[in-house]
């Protein structure tokens, strides 16, 4: 380690022959990134929710149903789920869909990405949903019972606004988590942040890896920040007067 | 579409190799990230303040990065500070062990946490020295309340065992890329182990959610 040759210029250099430079490079891995989690967050938020609410439901086959879902999800590897919907599916499908998907399909990994990133996590999201849900006192159901809303109207006005503000701490790392499980899509060829830094680190300049990597780490403690603060500040918006009291102040 | 998975038997003992590798891995990283997990927790709630920075530090890092970038570091750092070209089966294993520790520390953090003050005052009141009051009062308390915490965490850390793929290493994911490369079976070998991968972390999960109850009960 003796004749390591530090450069933190590295950054600002050219990539041999191609006329970009390293920043670019990481600008553009970073881009990918936020666009990949964010896209699955949007997915796993609708799907999450809807399904940890189902779980909570009276009727057995649709809870039963959606406990199915979520088992399936969080008991496969997120790198194998997104092989499944990468190599696997298009096999599988009748021959024309399968056909479209290998060679029609706008941008093919981002979008496997965003999908099955976005499923993997609405697994996780619908845990905590039902968890939030269940931690209610039971009188709140009977109360939007009792007067005379229907199952749909007792969720909608009653039990999720309070579920909803219970579970915002782990929905908090559940967002933080889709941010660093957006890595595992360079498996599938998504040239997002990690990605970069394998291409910059491995073929393009192996002389100074510690330089590259450690930027790239900034960027990722930066962006786990930044979503923590987003959300502290969400907590406190939302906060019922004298009920909940938030978390993180 | 027709699907050869007679091929999965031919290739049988390359796959067991693999998943031996990944049950090897997370051993080795559950084993070693409780045994630093619990002293960096012991460092988390220390009275002494440089210590205590420093473990929510360890800890704090750990937790924001993904653990692939992480891989990665230890990937191409152990052989760049050693000298030595350890091969990616190798730096997984301490990639493993210190990053899991950090998801561990909080866990055990929070059974330490969770012992009442009188606890640690009646260790005190007995005349114990500190190292024995951890180990004879609180830690086993501590880690009877986290038992169920800490399995899941080794069932999540035996899903991510799969990553090592990026890097190269034969785990089962690795192993079956081999095959579905080398034989043009993509379709049967990512099943095959999305299977196995399910098989293991549902029945396990299963097992722990049992115990939890159990315990609960005996409480």
């Amino acid at each position: 380690m003796g004749q390591y040759q530090w450069n933190w210029g590295i950054i600002l250099e050219e990539v041999y022959g191609t006329g970009e430079y390293y920043y670019q490079w990481l600008i553009t891995g970073l881009g990918w990134t936020v666009a990949t989690a964010l896209s699955a967050w949007v997915i796993a938020l609708i799907l999450g929710s809807l399904i940890g609410t189902v779980r909570t439901m009276p009727n057995k086959w649709l809870a039963g149903l959606a406990t199915a879902y979520v088992e399936l999800f969080r008991n496969i590897p997120l790198i194998v789920q997104l092989f499944l919907w990468f190599f696997v599916l298009p096999e599988v499908l009748p021959e024309q869909m399968g056909t479209w998907m290998k060679q029609d399909m706008p941008m093919p990994e981002f979008i496997t990405a965003v999908i099955g990133l976005g499923l993997f996590t609405s697994a996780r999201v619908a845990e905590q949903v039902r968890t939030g849900i269940m931690a209610l006192p039971r009188g709140q159901r009977y109360a939007g019972q009792a007067l005379g809303f229907t199952l749909g109207q007792t969720y909608r006005y009653v039990l999720l606004p309070m579920a909803f503000r219970i579970v915002i701490p782990p929905l908090t790392s559940e967002f933080m988590n889709v941010f660093k499980n957006s890595a595992v899509a360079l498996a599938i060829g998504v040239t997002e942040l990690t990605f970069q830094m394998r291409q910059i680190t491995g073929e393009y300049a192996p002389g100074n890896p510690i330089e590259v990597m450690t930027m790239v780490s900034v960027i990722y403690l930066i962006m786990a920040f930044s979503v923590n603060r987003l959300m502290a500040f969400i907590e406190r918006r939302a906060q019922v007067p004298g009920y909940i009291s938030g978390g993180s102040k | 579409m027709d699907f050869n998975f007679s091929a999965i038997v031919d290739s049988k003992d390359f796959l067991l190799e693999g998943l031996k590798y990944s049950l090897t891995l997370t051993l080795f990283a559950t084993f070693f990230g409780i045994v630093f997990g619990t002293l960096l927790a012991l460092a988390r709630l220390s009275s002494i303040k440089p210590l205590n920075l420093a473990a929510s530090a360890y800890v704090n890092l750990f937790r924001s990065v993904p653990l692939l970038l992480v891989i990665f570091w230890f990937y191409i750092l152990v052989p760049l500070i050693s000298g030595v070209q350890v091969g990616a089966d190798k730096s997984a294993y301490i990639t493993f062990a210190i990053f899991e520790a950090a998801y561990f520390c909080e866990i055990i953090r929070a059974g330490i946490q969770s012992i009442s003050r009188g606890q640690v005052s009646a260790g005190q009141a007995m005349g114990f020295t500190y190292a024995q009051n951890m180990r004879y009062v609180i830690l086993p308390q501590a880690f009877r309340n986290v038992v169920p915490l800490l399995l899941t965490q080794t069932i999540i850390l035996f899903q991510d065992t799969s990553l090592v793929y990026v890097v190269g290493a034969t785990d089962l994911l690795g192993a079956a890329s081999k095959i579905a490369n080398r034989d043009y079976i993509p379709v049967e070998m990512y099943v095959t182990v999305a299977v196995i991968y399910f098989t293991i972390s549902f029945v396990l999960s299963r097992l722990v959610k049992r115990l939890h109850t159990a315990i609960a009960v005996i409480r």
